[in-house]
């Protein structure tokens, strides 16, 4: 018996049992489909997180006050003088460019509507190490920070909720904490909400900020410091030089820096080990239903080969071997989990799209990503596991006596 | 003896039931010469199904040396028995045993897919369907058939692969007097005009009155012919 012949006859049965055959796939495509669509989203995730963080900026080091794995008495601030020592090019020459922020929260107010929000104090240079995007109007400049000019550029959701649209409010003036403000740009919208928002923000000269919106115990105290590596292969050497220095103007002792240097990889990095995580979590859960449908078939192979058994004889009567009453069997319970598998395949790329648009409708705009790896994968386990609970009843069927089986009733 | 197609010598078949042993045979010789048409009778639980088991190859003997065809198959693996079945023993059963989703055509292309045989696949099982009269009925389930119908398509596929012999366990057990008859003609022509040597187990004298010999068991024994 060829191949050929033992899958059209495969199918002969199967479609004989047409309801029963189909409850089987059911099964098999339920989990398929669920392994696929849990996969596609775990990635989805991963890719949107990933991507957010990318778009925060290039070659990007974040120095914060405190040290998240020790415990440091007496941490010292950063300041306005750290950030001016990185851009020493003999001590750090991996350091391209270095930002100093301050930040707050606030209220805006503009006539009627009002939000509070998060008040960012900057040099110039912060928007270009963001990659920030105007949709109007233009960037803080030199010579809003030398005059404490009284401007603001607006994120993209505050100019929302404050305008009710993105364009054309180059201007206006709106109040922060009481005080007239003029906007002069607005943001482009970044969208993905993973990384802190990035549109719920008002952008205002440095000195502005210090003066008048941001109150810090320490004049020279900064929340932030942006520094930017001169290429990608220099992110490491950055942050060792950053550290380096801010240690030795520290003063801190030996493990014990008050202040934590991280870069974008090591965001991607966290988010990608959580999400992967998430990944195996979602795929672990739709794999155990998959493997409910593998012992469906197995009970149904189970009840077909009882119901067959005369069957059996007749054929082991005739000529047939154990080879080609296992074959048989096992071609058919194949068959039915390969079905299954590639209907659940299908099924399980609808569910990505659905969820897909269901993200994009409430406002995260989120892909699922169905990876050519998981449907590999599903394929090649689906049919694992219909010749894995195929084995044990075909056997059944081959072990059969045929003198017992023929008087079988 | 030389000449015997099926020849076995002290056949026995003991079936352990708990405590009790059943002797269904109890150490029978049989010789069967090529071309001959013999019945096997014998009251209820003489042991017939099971020597007619014996010598299809489809059941090991307890004891006993068995020769079909000139080879001893009396201690044979399953897979090698299964090959003797296919291609030198054909099979006709009382109620028929055809596959019954599958047409006339296809139950008879059944032992030869086993066989391996490809080629003359088709021709040779419409050969054997008209040899049995049924050319008009080839694409028929054996639903579609009467009881008559589907024992020749039986008798159809039981002489497909030219078998060395062609098993009947009561052929005409499940047909009307007049359908058995048709029966017993069709087997009776096949031996003339092909030769087959044939073996019928039947409780029926008007089948056994047609046959060249009878052999009768008892007990599991042969009782000497009278
Ligand atoms: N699988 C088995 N296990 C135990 N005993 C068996 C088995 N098969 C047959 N026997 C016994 O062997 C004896 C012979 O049985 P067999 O079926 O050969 O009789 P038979 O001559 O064909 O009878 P019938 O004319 O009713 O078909 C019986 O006593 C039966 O009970
Ligand atoms: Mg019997």
């Amino acid at each position: 018996m060829n191949l050929w012949q033992a899958i059209i006859e495969a199918l002969e049965s199967l479609t004989s049992n047409k309801l029963r055959s189909g409850l089987t796939i059911l099964g098999i495509v339920i989990g398929v489909a669920a392994v696929i669509a849990m996969l596609a989203v775990g990635q989805g995730a991963q890719d949107s997180i990933t991507g957010s963080i990318s778009g925060i900026g290039t070659n990007l080091l974040f120095v914060f006050e405190g040290n998240t794995s020790v415990d440091v008495r007496n941490p010292k601030p950063i300041t306005i003088s750290d950030s001016q020592a990185l851009l020493d090019v003999f001590q750090a020459p991996s350091v391209e460019d270095v930002s100093a922020a301050i930040t707050g929260q606030a209220e805006v107010v503009f006539g009627s509507e009002q939000k509070n929000t998060s008040v960012i104090g900057i040099t110039p240079n912060y928007q270009t190490m963001r990659s920030l995007e105007l949709v109007e109007g233009s960037y803080i400049t030199e010579e809003n920070v030398y005059g404490n000019a009284s401007v603001v550029v607006l994120g993209n959701d505050v100019v929302i909720k404050l305008f009710g649209r993105d364009e054309g409010v180059v201007g206006e003036t709106v109040r922060i904490d009481g005080s007239p403000f003029r906007v002069i740009g607005v943001l482009t919208k970044k969208g993905g909400s993973s990384f802190g928002s990035q549109d719920d923000l008002v952008l205002v000269p440095f000195t502005t900020a210090q003066a008048r919106l941001i109150r810090n115990s320490n004049r020279d105290e900064i929340d932030l410091l942006l520094v930017q590596a001169t290429s990608a292969d220099t992110v490491l050497s950055a942050s060792d030089e950053v550290s380096q220095i801010l240690r030795t103007r520290h003063r801190t002792r030996l493990g014990e820096d008050d202040f934590s240097v991280f870069s974008q990889q090591d965001f991607v990095a966290t988010a990608q080990s959580i999400t992967g995580v998430l990944t195996i979590f979602l795929g672990g859960i739709a794999a155990i239903s998959l493997l409910v449908g593998g012992i469906g078939i197995m009970n149904i192979m189970l009840v077909s080969v009882t119901e067959r058994t005369r069957e059996i004889g007749l054929r082991k009567a005739l000529g047939a071997r154990r080879k080609d009453i296992l074959i048989q069997f096992l071609t058919e319970s194949s068959l039915l989990s390969m079905i299954g598998g590639f209907v659940g395949i299908a099924f399980g790329f609808l569910i990505a799209i659905i969820v897909g648009r269901i993200a994009q409708a409430s406002g995260t705009p989120f892909t699922p990503n169905v990876s050519l790896n998981s449907v590999l994968m599903a394929t090649i386990f689906s049919t694992a596991v219909g010749l894995f609970f195929g084995i044990y009843p075909a056997n059944r069927a081959a072990a059969l006596e045929p003198v017992e089986a023929l008087r079988y009733e | 003896m030389s000449d015997c197609i099926i020849s076995a010598q002290g056949l026995k078949k003991i079936y352990q039931m708990g405590e009790v042993q059943v002797n269904a045979l109890a150490g029978v010789d049989i010789c069967v010469q090529r071309g001959e048409v013999i019945a096997i009778m014998g009251p209820s639980g003489s042991g017939k199904s099971t020597l007619m088991n014996m010598l299809g190859c489809l059941d090991h003997p307890t004891e006993g040396e068995y020769y079909l065809d000139g080879e001893l198959v009396s201690n044979l693996r399953d897979d090698q028995l299964a090959v003797i079945r296919n291609r030198k023993v054909g099979f006709i059963f009382q109620n028929f045993n055809l596959l019954p989703r599958q047409t006339a055509m296809s139950n008879v292309e059944l032992p030869m897919r086993y066989a391996g045989i490809r080629q003359d696949r088709r021709s040779k099982a419409i050969e054997a369907l008209k040899l049995v009269g049924l050319e008009d009925r080839m694409e028929h389930k054996p639903a579609e058939l009467s009881g008559g119908q589907q024992q020749r398509v039986a008798i159809a596929r039981s002489l497909v692969n030219d078998p060395a012999i062609i098993m009947a366990d009561e052929p005409t057990g499940n047909l009307d007097s007049k359908s058995g008859k048709e029966i017993m003609e069709l087997l009776l022509r096949l031996n003339r005009e092909q030769g087959t040597t044939i073996i019928i187990v039947t409780h029926d004298s008007n089948v056994s009155s047609h046959t060249q010999r009878i052999i009768r068991l008892k007990d599991g024994l042969v009782e000497v012919a009278a």
